[in-house]
């Protein structure tokens, strides 16, 4: 069954929650509603299944607007679960989940649904909870038990608020199978709002991005979430990565840190080493590049999803000498330059050589030299730069950094042996 | 757990089998004690179908004297007890009682009113309560409901209000009239002793029809307590329903309080204790608690009854008991805060 939104706005208590808002979705879709807090996500599930009348536009549910339809009718198309539901009075799971039969029982009819209760219990896992009183089961028991109830009002369309939020990592991954079969095998409609927009990515046909109550962006997941909108619904700090095994977008955000510092910190690293180094000094907000790495290369592609400054060089190939140049300007230009605990290899040198040009240099030493890979040309550079810097294991470079700014001329710490080798 | 319908059954039959205990045994107890037997014999005599020979003067005693009491009694019970019940359903507040909206006040000031101004009308002061009970519960809706919704919370707020100002009327209205004092008094604190076989026949078939009505709509209050949004989202009409249920349940109770007057605790203590034995589902709940209101103010009014000369108003019996049952429940953390 189709569900349309024609233009709704609506307005509570005098501010405008949802603002023009059209979205059409059809069976066997599972659409996501992503935003931050506040965006409007409830409240549009609220006009969805009629529990709130929009002030303009409409929601067809079927060939009917939902506000000519009576509960009864609404309630035969579309189900709920809510975000969290109070339970008034000790009612047991299993009377919970026949609340579900509600809308297909006449009022003084004997109930014949078979064992539509049961299957729908048994589907949800809350089978064994059945005579226990819903208010003694936790919290993410109590989420199942209420999809439970969804599934026992057997309606082709399924509005879900946050099913997943109180759900632990397995009964996440499940409950979103158990949609996702309803989907596909049962042909429904869904539309579930989710914060959490990696599984949203991974288990929607579409994401819907709300923002100020207004549809931002809608799409498929991968489209979306490489769009701008995510910027424009989250803010700055929303940041959109690749995972590293499955390829799927990942979406994260940046702690807002304090507020942005005047100085400018040139990190060297390359392979992966100085991926850490990137958020932390980024979050810590100071003014941050990195380079020369290779395109294509872990930092590289972490300082691009931070929004930094970087001096690269294509993939596989050593640092020539333009890329040495705007290396060296950068670390000219930069209040503080760190170099992080990078491989020794003869590629290094260069990279070597222009942390060399700094005056406050600050250098990683996070795994002892023997476990990294070591050229004897390197090495020799490496020697000479940690005579006349400040030696700090990764955990308290954001402190070196700060002590090298204040020019404390006691900032050079040489640490008697590595601090955190491990094993030790 | 057996099925509902077995559990239903097998609660209100036991249930009706100690009211019977409990009407025999009050139908025996007064200044003339009669025997277990003799009243039961009188009792069934009563009824169509039986035949037995049993001494006039008893039967005037048992039929004439204690009978209609016992009756009234029992129905009052059953009324406040099932309004009671639907009342904490529908306020999902446990110190709802079928008073919240201003049922018993409004009945003051008609009872107060006809005690202060004598008129000679046929049923004149249960007939002004029924009326002002029913008037002040209308107004409270009224004054509740704005654009067609009528949020419980103000429901609950507007019935305090009205309580409160109700409350003031019938004080000005005794202070003013002074001579009848006594008897206003004596009606508010709620007694039976103005019972007659002609009360139980108007406020009985008005209480069985009125809990028959919220008998019908138990599984929508079932899904009423999980609020009105979840219960929309499951097909209830909620705004219908709620007006269905408190028209239906001031009447119950105004019928109630139109006969014994303002009589307190039953209709807010019998749920409570039924909700702890048999749970919160309506569908046994609401037939149980209306028949342990009965049996509950058939008890309390037979002491009260046989307490004195000085005859004590059940209200008292009822608060008096029932308050600190109530309290002990709640430190024992049997009654749930909803």
């Amino acid at each position: 069954m189709r569900l349309d939104v024609e233009r709704v706005g609506l307005a509570l208590g005098g501010v405008d929650v949802l603002r023009d808002v059209t979205l059409s979705v059809g069976p066997g879709t599972f659409v996501g509603l992503v935003g931050p807090n506040g965006a409007g996500k409830t409240s549009l599930l609220r006009t969805m299944n009629g529990a709130l009348s929009p002030d303009t536009g409409t929601v067809r549910v079927g060939d009917d607007a939902v506000a000519d339809l009576s509960s009864k009718a609404t309630s035969r198309r579309v189900a709920t679960v809510p975000q969290n539901a109070s339970f008034a009075f000790d009612f047991t799971v299993r009377e919970i989940v026949e609340m579900g039969r509600h809308p297909h029982r006449s009022r003084f009819g004997r109930p014949d649904d078979g064992d539509v209760v049961g299957r729908a219990m048994a589907r949800t896992q809350v089978a064994a909870l059945a005579d226990r009183a819903v208010s003694d089961v936790s919290g993410g028991e109590r989420q199942r038990v209420l999809l439970a109830r969804a599934l026992a009002q057997d309606a082709p369309v399924l509005l879900l608020d946050e099913p997943t939020a109180s759900l632990d990592i397995t009964h996440q991954v499940r409950t979103l199978d158990l949609v996702r079969g309803l989907v596909d095998e049962g042909g429904r409609t869904v539309v579930a709002a989710i914060h959490d927009l990696t599984l949203a990515a991974r288990y929607c046909d579409e994401l819907v991005v709300l923002g100020d109550g207004r549809v931002l962006d809608a799409g498929p997941p991968d489209d979306v979430l490489t769009g701008g909108a995510l910027r424009d619904a989250f803010g700055e700090d929303a940041v959109v990565v690749r995972h590293p095994v499955t390829g799927t977008p990942l979406v994260t955000a940046r702690s807002e840190g304090g507020p942005p510092r005047d100085a400018s910190v040139h990190v060297v690293g390359g392979g992966g080493s100085a991926t850490a180094l990137l958020a932390t000094l980024d979050d810590a907000g100071f003014d941050v590049s990195v380079g020369v790495v290779n395109e294509g290369d872990a930092d590289c592609e972490t300082a691009r999803d931070l929004g930094l400054e970087v001096v690269t060089v294509p993939p596989f190939t050593s640092i020539d000498v333009a890329a040495r140049e705007a290396g060296a300007e950068h670390v000219l230009r930069a209040d503080v330059t760190v170099l992080a605990d990078l491989e020794l290899a003869a590629g290094t040198v260069p990279n070597l050589e222009l942390a060399a040009e700094s005056d406050r240099l600050v250098v990683v030493d996070g795994r002892p030299l023997d476990e990294r890979y070591v050229d004897d040309a390197a090495r020799h550079r490496y020697e000479r730069l940690v005579e006349r810097a400040a030696t700090v294991p990764e955990s308290d470079v954001l402190d070196a950094v700060l002590a090298a700014l204040d020019g404390s001329p006691d900032h050079r710490v040489v640490e008697a042996d590595t601090a955190s080798r491990p094993g030790d | 757990m057996p099925r509902r319908s077995v559990r239903v059954g097998a609660w209100s039959l036991g249930l009706l089998g100690l009211l019977a205990a409990v009407v025999v045994a009050s139908a025996a107890t007064g200044s003339v004690h009669l025997g277990y037997a003799t009243v039961a014999k009188v009792v069934l005599d009563a009824l169509p179908g039986f035949s037995f020979d049993v001494p006039a003067s008893a039967r005037t005693i048992v039929v004439d004297l204690r009978l209609p009491r016992i009756a009234v009694a029992a129905i009052v019970g059953f009324a406040l007890a099932s309004a009671g019940t639907v009342m904490q359903g529908f306020f999902r507040n446990p110190m709802a009682d079928p008073s919240i909206v201003g049922v018993s006040s409004g009945a003051a000031v008609g009872a107060v009113a006809v005690i202060a101004f004598p008129a000679t009308v046929p049923f004149g002061l249960p007939l002004a309560a029924f009326v002002g009970a029913v008037l002040s519960a209308f107004a409270v809706y009224l004054l509740a409901t704005e654009r067609g919704r009528t949020p419980v919370a103000t429901l609950l707020l507007a019935g305090v209000a009205v309580q409160t100002f109700l409350g003031a009327v019938v004080s000005f209205v005794l202070v003013e009239s002074g001579q009848s004092l006594r008897e206003a008094v004596y009606w508010l604190m709620g007694s039976l002793q103005a019972a007659s076989w002609h009360q139980a026949a108007v406020a009985g078939p008005v209480a069985l029809v009125g809990f028959l009505v919220l008998y019908v709509f138990a599984r929508d209050l079932n899904v009423l307590l999980l609020g009105e949004e979840e219960a929309h989202a499951l097909g209830v009409e909620v705004e219908w329903t709620k007006r269905i249920l408190l028209a239906v349940a001031s009447v119950v109770t105004g019928a109630a309080v139109a006969v014994a007057g303002v009589i307190g605790f039953v209709g807010l203590i019998v749920p409570h204790v039924m909700r702890l034995l048999v749970g919160p589902d309506h569908r046994i709940l609401l037939p149980t608690s209306a028949l342990a209101g009965a049996v509950f103010l058939v008890a309390t009014d037979t002491i009260a009854r046989s307490w004195s000369a000085e005859l004590l108003p059940v209200g008292v019996v009822t608060a008096f008991l029932g308050a600190p049952f109530f309290l002990y429940l709640l430190r024992k953390r049997e009654v749930h805060t909803l």
